[in-house]
């Protein structure tokens, strides 16, 4: 399978989870141990090797911080 | 290859909006039907009062800030002056549907060359969760704290029905934006919007059922289940009005 990149704008992440709870793979989580310059918790790819690259969470996103690469 | 980017008629900047707020959603959706049209050079928005009024920030195109609810009128303006110029307006519940009724209606029956995003998230959400035109019936706002009382507030205004009714407006759909499938449809139905306009046929509205997690009082999740339980059922999803489509399908008939 195609590999997947996934590319967060960390500050800009609202924490809301609305990446999180579409992600069919479960790639995404909140991170409880950091904190963004806005103070929330932040998104980060926590089983990166699943993605499929369906961009379910970008699409989900209200912020626009996922950029998302497929393939070569 | 690159799947999915910020698109380009998007500034770099930061959105206000709360988190879960899918007004976010709503812009980049413009956003990007703007970069597939290639209209971003010509392209003049109207901003509204209310929580999208930062909007001109964040597109990468013209825009101007209307007075409450004056956003049709001042389109109407800039596109009689620029006929070549693709003239939209973004504007919440509380400013299309409360202090800019007028304005609205009058620029449909006169089917002015317009776009119009109307997000309906049936509360007013940057004064702080007061009860607006578009609340439900028995919704539990600031100044409805025991729920809507029909008998005392009325009833709330279904737009795209009203509108309806007028022969002026060329185009009137209802989407939303609580998961992907209707996300891409609401791209859809904004895309046609602008293209509509392109084309020179006339008035567009597309109304969009959106969240508003902090005066709703839910998380970003309940509230997106929230349109399906709540919001849909009253606002029923659907074309309205497509007088492109109608007269075809008269024609047919004829034929």
């Amino acid at each position: 399978m195609a590999k997947c990149k996934l590319t967060f704008k960390t500050d800009n992440c609202k924490g809301c989870g609305l990446c999180v709870d579409v992600c069919p793979k479960h790639v995404l989580a909140l991170a409880e141990d950091q904190i963004n310059k806005k103070g929330h918790h932040p998104v980060v790819a926590v089983n990166p090797e699943a993605c499929i690259g369906c961009a379910f969470c970008a699409t989900m996103c209200p912020d626009c911080i996922i950029k998302v690469e497929k393939g070569e | 290859m690159v799947v999915f980017d910020k698109p380009h008629a998007l500034n770099d900047i930061p959105f206000h909006y709360c988190p879960g707020c899918t007004h976010g959603i709503i812009h980049r959706l413009v956003a990007e039907v703007m970069d597939e049209l290639g209209i971003e050079g010509k392209a003049v928005g109207i901003a509204p009062v209310g929580c999208s009024v930062m909007a001109y920030n964040y597109f990468n195109c013209d825009m101007i800030e209307a007075a409450h609810g004056r956003a049709p009128a001042i389109a109407t303006g800039v596109k009689r002056a620029l006929p070549d110029s693709i003239v939209f307006t973004y504007q919440g519940d509380g400013d299309l549907a409360s202090i800019g009724m007028a304005e609205t209606v009058h620029a449909a029956a006169r089917n002015e060359n317009i776009t119009v995003i109307f997000v309906n998230n049936a509360i007013y959400g940057m004064t702080g969760g007061q009860m607006a035109p578009t609340s439900l019936p028995g919704q539990v706002t600031q100044t409805s704290p025991y729920g809507r009382d029909v008998k005392q507030c009325g009833f709330p205004i279904r737009v795209c029905e009203m509108l309806a009714t007028l022969d002026g407006p060329e185009y009137l759909e209802r989407v939303t934006v609580n998961n992907v499938k209707q996300i891409r449809n609401a791209k859809k139905a904004i895309k046609k919007a602008f293209q509509n306009q392109v084309e020179g046929k006339g008035f567009s509205l597309i109304e969009v059922l959106s969240t508003c997690p902090t005066n709703w009082g839910m998380t970003p999740q309940a509230a997106l289940k929230w349109i399906d339980d709540k919001m849909i059922p009253y606002y029923p999803l659907g074309v309205y009005k497509d007088r492109t489509a109608a007269a075809a399908a008269v024609e047919k008939e004829e034929n």
